[in-house]
C-alpha cells in the first residue's frame, strides 16, 4: 500500500537543471519505494501527474516541462514545496526468477533513464554486475549520464543523429552487448518510449533473455479503478505495472501461449 | 510485445449459488466502476473468481470526465470524483456485446449500467444499452435530475426513483436492478418504491457523498472537491442499508459497499444481501481480489460448518 495515500507536501532541497527542458529536483523526505514505481505529483490548481521515482531516499524527480503541471513546476524554487502521493505500481523485481542471474543490463531511452538510475543503485547494492545504456536524439538529450557515472557504472551511449556516443539506437547497443559471450548480460531492464521497448523486448525475446520493461500511460485515478491506463488486453498500467515482467524462458516450458 | 495469457481460475464449489435466473459460479460482483471500461478488463476479472460482472455506467452521450485528481486513498478507504467519463450509450452498446461474446463462455452474467438527467432519458440509453442483450440492466439513479430544481439525485425520493424503475421496465426486456444511494433519510421505503415500480432487484449502495482536504494547500484534492467514499469505511454503511432494504422487499439485492475480505463478504451475505459486490478490493489486493475474496469465503464458511451462500444469507 502506498505510503501516502493524500498529497502530502514536500520541500525542494535542490534543482538540477539536466537541459533545456529538463530538471531533476530532490526532495526533503524519502519513501519506501522499489525502481520503477511512480508517484502522482500535484500542485493546488494543477491535475496530478505521475512521474517514475529517479530515487526514493532522498525523494528525487526527474521532469520535463511538457504540459501545464510540469511547467509550473519548472516554475519552482528551491525552498517550494510540490506535493506527491505514493508510490504507486509495481516496480523493477531484481530477486530474479532465473536462477543464478549476476549480469543485468539496462536500457534508458529519453525520460526512460530516470528509474533506471534508481534502479542501477539497487542493484550494485545487491552485487550484480550492471551494464547501461543510454540512448536519445541528440547528445543534448541525453539524461543522467554523469550520475551512471558516479555509481562507476560509466553508460554505452547512442545518439541517432551521431552528436555523441554511437549513433544509432539502444538496440544497436544491445546487440553489440548481447553478442560478447563472457560478459552477456543474463536479464534485461528497459525503460523508454513505447517504440524502443517493443523493440528492446523482441531483441531480448530472440536471444532467450527475460526482460522486465517500464511502461508509461496517460493516467486519471492512478489506483486500479478507471482503466484509463488499459494497456494490451486487459492490464492496468498503474496497478499491474507500469513494470511489466516477460520471460521467454519460462512461457516456452509452460506452454503458455500469449494475448 | 506480447503478455502471458492468464488461465480461468475455478470457484470452490461451495460458492456456487443462483441470482434472479442465472446460476453463478460465485456470490461476488464486480461492482460499476471499476475496471469496467472494455472486454479485455471484464474478461480478465471473469476469469479471476467473478460471478457476474457490472460494466463501468454509460450516459445518453460520451463524458470526458473531471480534471484530475480524480480518485486517492484517504487511509480508511477510497474517494472517487472520475467524473462518469463513459463512450455514450451507442458505442457502450458496442463494448458490452464485445464483453459478452467472452463472457457468455465462461458462464458470467454481464451487467450493464446506465444513467441519464431525465425519465424520458433513462428510457432512451436503457433501450440503446439493452441492444447489446447484457443479462442484467442496473440502473444508477444517483446522478442529478436535471429537471428537479436543486439537481437532487433521482436516488433521493421515492417519486423520482419509482418514475425511473417504471421508466426503464417499460423500455426493456431484461431484467432491471436500482441501484440506490446510502445519502438517504430512509432507504428501505425507496427500496420498496422501486419494487412498486416494478425492480427485479436492488443494488445497494453506490458511494457515500465526502471530502478529502489537504490541510497544508488548505484545498479540497479532488477537482470536483466533492467525490463518493468507497473501501473500508463505507462497510458498516452499506451493511445497514441493506439490512433494512432487505427487511422491506423481497427481491435479490446486490450487496455492495467496503467488501474486501472473506468475512467481509459473509457480513453482506448475513445483512440479506444475495449476492455481494466487490469494487475498491481491486485497489487493495489487485484485479484477482474477487477470487481472493472467494477462496476466504470458502474457507469461512467451511469452518463455520455453513454449506452453501444461501444458508449463510437466510442465518442472518
Amino acid at each position: 500500500m502506498p505510503t501516502i495515500g493524500i498529497p502530502q507536501p514536500f520541500t525542494i532541497t535542490a534543482i538540477k537543471t539536466e537541459n533545456v527542458a529538463t530538471k531533476t529536483f530532490s526532495l526533503a523526505g524519502s519513501l519506501a519505494a522499489e525502481p520503477g514505481q511512480f508517484v502522482m505529483v500535484w500542485l493546488p490548481g494543477y491535475e496530478d501527474k505521475p512521474f517514475s521515482l529517479a530515487n526514493a531516499n532522498p525523494i528525487r524527480l526527474t521532469i520535463a516541462a511538457v504540459g501545464p503541471l510540469s511547467q509550473a513546476l519548472h516554475r519552482l524554487q528551491v525552498g517550494d514545496s510540490l506535493w506527491l502521493r505514493g508510490p504507486l505500481g509495481r516496480g523493477y523485481k531484481l530477486h530474479l526468477p532465473v536462477q543464478g542471474v549476476r549480469r543485468i543490463a539496462l536500457v534508458g531511452g529519453g525520460y526512460g533513464v530516470a528509474p533506471l538510475l534508481f534502479l542501477a543503485q539497487e542493484a550494485q547494492a545487491l552485487g550484480l554486475q550492471v551494464s547501461a545504456i543510454i540512448g536519445a536524439r541528440t547528445a543534448a538529450s541525453l539524461l543522467l549520464v554523469e550520475d551512471f557515472t558516479a555509481l562507476g557504472l560509466p553508460p554505452l551511449l547512442t545518439t541517432e543523429d551521431g552528436s555523441a556516443g554511437q549513433p544509432g539506437r539502444v538496440t544497436d547497443a544491445l546487440r553489440l552487448l548481447l553478442a560478447g559471450s563472457s560478459q552477456r548480460p543474463q536479464a534485461v531492464f528497459a525503460c523508454g518510449p513505447v517504440g524502443m521497448l517493443r523493440a528492446v523486448a523482441d531483441m531480448a525475446a530472440q536471444a532467450d533473455l527475460p526482460i522486465q520493461v517500464g511502461w508509461e500511460a496517460h493516467m486519471r485515478c492512478g489506483i486500479g479503478l478507471c482503466g484509463s491506463c488499459e494497456v494490451g488486453q486487459g492490464w492496468l498500467t498503474c496497478l499491474d505495472g507500469p513494470v511489466f515482467a516477460f520471460n521467454p524462458v519460462q512461457a516456452k516450458e509452460k506452454g503458455t501461449g500469449s494475448t | 510485445m506480447t503478455y502471458l495469457a492468464e488461465k480461468t481460475v475455478m470457484a470452490h464449489p461451495a460458492l456456487a449459488c443462483n441470482f434472479l435466473n442465472f446460476k453463478l459460479h460465485s456470490p461476488l460482483v464486480l461492482a460499476s466502476g471499476i475496471i469496467g471500461t472494455s472486454a479485455g478488463l471484464m474478461t480478465r476479472a471473469a476469469r479471476h473468481g467473478a460471478g457476474m460482472i457490472t460494466a463501468k455506467s454509460c450516459g445518453p452521450a460520451p463524458r470526458a470526465g473531471h480534471p484530475n485528481p480524480v480518485a486517492l486513498d484517504w487511509e480508511h478507504g477510497l474517494i472517487n470524483a472520475i467524473g462518469l467519463t463513459n463512450p455514450g450509450a451507442e458505442e457502450e452498446a458496442r463494448l458490452l456485446a464485445e464483453t459478452q461474446t467472452q463472457l457468455r463462455p465462461l458462464g458470467v452474467p454481464l451487467i450493464a449500467s446506465i444513467f441519464a438527467g431525465t425519465v424520458t432519458e433513462f428510457a432512451q440509453v436503457a433501450r440503446t444499452v439493452a441492444s447489446a442483450q447484457p443479462d442484467l440492466l442496473e440502473v444508477n439513479i444517483s446522478c442529478p435530475n436535471v429537471g428537479d430544481e436543486f439537481g437532487t439525485p433521482f436516488a433521493g425520493t421515492c417519486e423520482s426513483a419509482a418514475a425511473v424503475t417504471e421508466s426503464v421496465k417499460n423500455a426493456v426486456t431484461c431484467p432491471v436492478s436500482i441501484k440506490l444511494a446510502p445519502n438517504v433519510p430512509d432507504i428501505a421505503r425507496i427500496a420498496a418504491a422501486v419494487v412498486e415500480a416494478g425492480a427485479d432487484a436492488i443494488t445497494a449502495i453506490n458511494t457515500m457523498p465526502g471530502m478529502v482536504i489537504e490541510p497544508v494547500s488548505g484545498r479540497p484534492v479532488l477537482s470536483n472537491r466533492v467525490g463518493g467514499i468507497s473501501g473500508p469505511a463505507l462497510k458498516p454503511i452499506a451493511l445497514r442499508c441493506v439490512y433494512e432494504i432487505a427487511q422491506a422487499v423481497s427481491v435479490p439485492i446486490i450487496g455492495t459497499g467496503g467488501v474486501s475480505t472473506g468475512k467481509d463478504a459473509a457480513e453482506m451475505l448475513l445483512a440479506g444481501a444475495t449476492v455481494v459486490g466487490v469494487g475498491s478490493a481491486v485497489y487493495y489486493r489487485g484485479v484477482t481480489a474477487l477470487e481472493q475474496i472467494g477462496q476466504e469465503l470458502a474457507a469461512f464458511m467451511e469452518e463455520q460448518r455453513i454449506w452453501s451462500v444461501e444458508a449463510l444469507r437466510v442465518r442472518g
